[in-house]
């Protein structure tokens, strides 16, 4: 088995043209950034107003775990039924398997500033928009971000079914070997599809790094310290 | 001057937090709003920057009803400190005290300068401004709440409970803090706290809240320590009252007298003979402790052949501080210095007592007087 596995890996075949590991992975990630970045823009805006004003976060909480229940594939299957095949009905599906954790991480983020702080901003004359912009989410950074890394991950997982419907990504290695019976071409697939996972993983922790304000490092830090 | 026109506060729960108040804060004073909790102190405080909207009656500042202004805008012209300071931990101390100028349209340039300033003023070194309010400590992030309040000099500055969170000693640092600052500044403050004792020492006047957001007593301190309007403040202010009113006799009476001393470095030929306990002053005449009676002196008199010393009372402040030195030394006498710390004489318990019953009889005195 693991020699079959190196015999597929080290064969020159495999790494080249469009059906290549490279171009595989390239399309494979170019569908998870777009589908997360388009869970963000709905997700993070949505998750701010109902962390800032308390509004609707009871329906919210429903709506995405019920989300969070459905299964991804049927969900495809079904967006490529109404819509016919193509990009966009596989990408909708990875979008709203992202959106409910991202939400949470919003929410939950905004939730979490103390609100003696929220309450100095406003004694200070923040108006309600720049203790959004200027209190709120940068103190919400740290759970948001967190929120983004997790649906990534699965995102990164799930992206495996676009292939089912005729897409590119390393989906298609893996399904094409389970079509033939190669299952060193499945094993080798998983294998890029973990790799892929841990390394967008760690670039998004390394965005993390960046752009969490400072001082809220330096604050979680000394609440590890103390506790 | 802040002034409250019977002002209520009802919750739709029902709950009644303040019950038809009326009372007004002169301009350039510190009015300390004082009462157990539930008494509706900080729900009044907060209804002046509009945090809380009175359900009837009016605030007013300088005459004007505050509703008639923004509330945003108004906010910015009132100094605001809360009681965990409530700094911004994602920017630096210098940002986090130019937040209002900043807010204001103020240039960031010009507002940090004004922000180095008020951390100098406020007694924080230069350098604390570039590090995070994590990184510092309780007292200091306090300090750092003031100084931003203060950024904006608003004349109007209100503090909630500002420093209950600290320890005792760094309490009363921030509290002479407080009060130097307000000579410099005078502002007119409003102070909420549940400590009498922090009432009494930083209010001009002070008005005690009973549950329910009723106003017991609007009084100087001295008069609600001499005159409690009622049970519920008689008991709020405190058993020892009495004490603690001394601290407003002043003790410019007190006739300090001489007695035995001795300085650190004398050898056992210049110790007087004596029966009694012997001071022992430093090279710049400053009390270092006790020799006690009968205790032998070889060569040399040092620091560790000393009975540490009581409290010093500086001349000329209060009795309160005369009596406790007297009290608290183990000779009995208390050790009176001048405003650098030299020694000036000493006063006994006695004597201390004997100028209040002076005091006294000749208040008794006047008051039959026709």
């Amino acid at each position: 088995m693991i020699a079959d596995l190196l015999a597929w890996l080290t064969n020159p075949e495999h790494w080249r043209g469009a059906g290549g590991v490279p171009a595989q992975t390239l399309l494979h990630l170019y569908y998870c950034v777009v589908s997360v970045g388009t869970a963000m823009l709905i997700a993070v805006p949505l998750g701010l107003y109902i962390g800032h004003t308390g509004r609707g976060a009871t329906a919210v909480v429903a709506v995405s775990n019920a989300m969070r229940a459905l299964p991804t594939l049927g969900l495809v299957t079904m967006l490529v039924l109404i819509f016919g095949l193509g990009d966009t009905p596989a990408l909708a599906g990875l979008v709203i398997l992202a959106i409910p954790a991202i939400l949470a991480g919003t929410c939950a983020g905004v939730d979490s500033v103390p609100s003696d702080i929220v309450d100095a901003a406003r004694g200070m004359g923040m108006t309600s928009i720049q203790r959004l912009w200027r209190v709120e989410l940068p103190n919400a950074l740290p759970l948001l971000i967190g929120g983004v890394r997790s649906a990534m991950l699965q995102v990164v997982a799930t992206a495996t079914v676009a292939a089912y419907v005729n897409l590119g990504g390393l989906g298609r290695i893996l399904l094409d070997g389970l079509a033939v019976g190669h299952y060193e071409q499945m094993a080798a697939a998983a294998l890029f599809i973990a790799l892929l996972a841990v390394a967008v993983d760690l670039v998004l922790a390394g965005i993390s790094r960046l752009v969490v304000p400072r001082g809220l490092a330096l604050a979680a830090e000394a609440n590890r310290d103390g506790s | 001057m802040l002034e409250f026109r019977s002002v209520r506060k009802q919750y739709e729960n029902g709950t009644v937090a303040v019950q038809e108040l009326s009372m007004s804060a002169e301009t350039g004073t510190i009015t300390v709003l004082v009462g157990p909790s539930g008494c509706g102190k900080t729900t009044l405080m907060r209804m002046v920057n509009r945090m809380i909207e009175p359900s009837s009656g009016a605030v007013l500042v300088d005459g004007t009803d505050v509703r008639e202004f923004d509330a945003a805008r108004l906010r910015r012209g009132i100094g605001y400190v809360i009681q965990q300071a409530g700094l911004f931990p994602h920017r630096t101390v210098l940002d986090n005290v130019a937040t209002v100028p900043l807010l204001s349209g103020c240039r960031r340039r010009e507002a940090r300068t004004r922000a180095a300033e008020l951390l100098d003023r406020v007694g924080l070194p230069a350098d604390l401004g570039r590090r995070y309010p994590a990184q510092l400590s309780g007292g200091q992030q306090q300090r750092v709440g003031v100084a931003r309040a203060l950024a904006a000099d608003p004349p109007v500055l209100l503090m909630d409970e500002p420093f209950s969170a600290v320890d005792p000693v760094v309490r009363a640092g921030l509290q002479d803090e407080l009060l130097r600052l307000q000579e410099e500044l005078g502002k007119t403050v409003l102070f909420v706290t549940h400590d009498i004792d922090e009432a009494i020492k930083l209010g001009e006047k002070v008005a005690v809240l009973r549950q329910g957001g009723h106003l017991a007593q609007y009084a100087e301190p001295d008069a609600l320590l001499a005159e409690p309007a009622d049970d519920f403040v008689t008991s709020f202010v405190g058993r020892d009252r009495g004490y603690r009113r001394l601290s407003f006799r002043d003790s410019r009476r007190l006739r300090p007298e001489a007695t035995d001393t001795v300085h650190i470095g004398d050898t056992s030929a210049d110790v007087p003979s004596r029966a009694g306990w012997v001071l022992v002053l430093d090279a710049h005449r400053r009390p270092r402790g006790w020799l006690p009676p009968e205790a032998a002196v070889d060569g040399q008199l040092t620091e560790d052949q000393l009975v540490a010393g009581g409290s010093l009372h500086v001349e000329g402040t209060s009795l309160r501080g005369a009596l406790d030195s007297a009290l608290s030394a183990p000779s009995g006498l208390g050790v009176v210095v001048d405003g650098d710390g030299g020694y000036v004489g000493v006063v006994t318990a006695r004597q201390v007592l004997d100028l209040i019953e002076e005091h006294r009889s000749s208040v008794t005195a006047e008051g039959v007087a026709p």
